[in-house]
């Protein structure tokens, strides 16, 4: 008994100073987003403590703000489509990863998983230097090809994960039955990883909707949302950044619970 | 022809990503690796086989000393991240006796990797400035009578900000790193008479190294090759790498340049990346 006071009493105390510790790293995660959210509702132009009152002009003037709306509806269009791209370009690289043994196969998954780690920029004026050397113009469209490149290696790992996790009977039981690899592949293994794709999927439409190093290099005349806030933020800091920056949040948000119950696996 | 229908699946399946990765990696990173040795001459740049761009990014003191900068700033950013990371994941594996706190705490420092990359860089611009939130706060506390430029245009704001977007990436693996460790190896360790503090020196931080080498190469590389960051919070002198090269593909107009900077950058991340695997996978081995 004697003995076990003191390591009763250090363990309460190494619960305190992890707990608070905890406590800490939260505050500082989620106090800046709050006053990101807070001082998009305060009536002042400049960005000081103690707020001076409520009021919803910021959110109004978004709305008559047409440069901004273009690039809300750019950055959907990017998103959309890189998103698209990149799924029909990893999902199979997943495949090929799992499946296949060939000869320089782990080189081909070096270079897949690259773009995971290595900064948009280099990505980003690699290609800008093919495009201009190809006399290829400058587009939504490049940066679409771009992100679709840089997203790559998230899409492959999440799928390969899941893929990884498959009993091989699975598929062998669709052979034996005399289903070709395209009807067990449709059948079988799709509606097993369909899940890890539509997280995979979601990620990247966050991702590429939020790109800037990549998108900075590759796009022409046209502005995606974040390239037209970076330009607003070249200006200063201003209530109205804090009004779009809310709006993400809120919407980052609803995406995260989307992704959470989406890609929830069935429990058994 | 049924030869072709047999195979055509496999075939695409393979040939999809393989040209994928030949088109807009291989060759864009090839012409990289070509510009690197041309020559500027005004008013652009002209084919040649030199390595004075290479040159001139190891001996000009502007240039060294901007290398030297962002490694210091990566290197910064990564311990910080690992000081805030470590622990944070060591309590959610071992000290977290309720699994819903857990899954929430460890979904709370995940989601920000959701919000916007830029907003976050931006919120620290708001945060930390002469006329901003902090500094505005502290002096309505009385705890300073004018605003400080302390906070803002400096390291500390490019190091503060970065480890604040990059802190996730250093969670995630430590998180699965600690998870992997069977709790019948502590317990052992317990049994054989060791302290609390002998069996994490001894058991669990060595196991749980590679992860923390994933976690070290993420926020490293991420860090080493930002350039909003540093645009926004980093002030006259925070220029990194990725600055100088934005600038060569701009203003300065000096592509060759900014594509041997970029190989140099390439070069870095690949080494990098490769001590990492290499660590995790004699951490694999050497572990259970």
């Amino acid at each position: 008994m004697a003995q076990k006071t003191p390591g009763l009493l250090s363990r309460f105390g190494a619960d305190t100073a992890f707990m608070s510790f905890v406590a800490i790293l939260m505050a500082f995660l989620y106090i800046p987003i709050w006053v990101l959210i807070a001082f998009s509702f305060n009536d002042s132009r400049s960005l000081t403590w103690p707020l001076s009152g409520f009021t919803l002009d910021w959110y109004r003037k978004l709305w008559s703000n047409s440069d901004l709306i273009a690039a809300i509806g750019n950055s959907f269009y990017v998103a959309t489509l890189a998103t698209v791209v990149t799924l029909a370009v990893g999902v199979p690289a997943a495949m090929v990863l799992h499946k296949f043994d060939f000869p320089g196969k782990s080189v081909f998954r070096r270079l897949i998983l690259l773009p995971i780690t290595l900064p948009g920029i280099v990505t980003g004026i690699s290609m800008l230097n093919m495009f201009k050397l190809m006399g290829f113009p400058l587009s939504l469209e490049t940066v679409i090809l771009g992100h679709a490149t840089a997203l790559l290696g998230v899409v492959v790992t999440q799928v390969y994960a899941r893929l990884q996790r498959l009993p091989p009977s699975l598929e062998e039981a669709a052979f034996d039955l005399g289903a070709s690899p395209w009807r067990s592949f449709i059948d079988i293994t799709l509606p097993n990883i369909r899940s890890a794709i539509i997280g995979a999927g979601l990620l990247s439409f966050v991702l590429s909707f939020d790109e800037i190093p990549v998108t900075f290099f590759l796009t022409g005349r046209d502005n995606t949302l974040p390239m037209y806030i970076y330009s607003t933020m070249r200006r200063g800091v201003t209530p109205e950044i804090n009004a779009v920056g809310t709006i993400i949040v809120l919407l980052s948000l609803i995406l995260i619970v989307v992704a959470v119950i989406a890609t929830r696996e069935r429990k058994k | 022809m049924s030869f072709l229908r047999r195979n055509l699946p496999g075939m695409l399946v393979m040939g999809i990503p393989l040209m994928w990765i030949a088109l807009f990696m291989l060759l864009p990173y090839g012409i990289i690796v070509t510009y690197s040795f041309w020559l500027k001459k005004y008013p652009t740049f002209i084919p040649a086989f030199q390595f004075g761009n290479y040159i001139t990014i190891f001996t000009d003191p502007q240039y060294v000393r901007v290398f030297l900068r962002t490694l210091k700033i990566s290197v910064l950013v990564s311990a910080a991240s690992f000081l805030l990371a470590y622990p944070f994941a060591y309590y959610l594996v071992f000290r977290c006796r309720s699994a819903a706190l857990r899954t929430w705490l460890y979904m709370a420092v995940i989601a920000p990797l959701w919000v916007s990359y830029l907003l976050r860089a931006y919120i620290w611009k708001t945060i930390l400035g002469t006329e901003g939130v902090l500094n505005s706060f502290l002096m309505s506390l009385g705890i300073i009578n004018e605003p400080s430029s302390l906070f803002l245009y400096n390291q500390f704001a490019m190091v503060v900000t970065l480890t604040y977007i990059f802190i996730p990436f250093m969670v995630m693996p430590i998180y699965t790193a600690l998870e992997k460790i069977p709790t019948n190896l502590t317990e052992a360790s317990a049994d054989l008479g060791m302290g609390p503090w002998r069996s994490f020196w001894t058991v669990t931080l060595p196991l749980s190294l590679p992860g923390v080498a994933a976690g070290f190469t993420l926020t490293f590389c991420l860090s080493f090759g930002d350039f909003i960051a540093p645009f926004l919070v980093g002030g006259p002198d925070g220029n990194l790498i990725a600055n100088v090269i934005a600038t060569q593909f701009g203003a300065a107009l000096n592509w060759p340049l900014g594509s041997a900077l970029a190989i140099v950058m390439l070069v870095v991340v690949l080494t990098i990346v490769s001590l990492s695997d290499r660590m995790e996978r004699k951490g694999m081995t050497g572990g259970v």
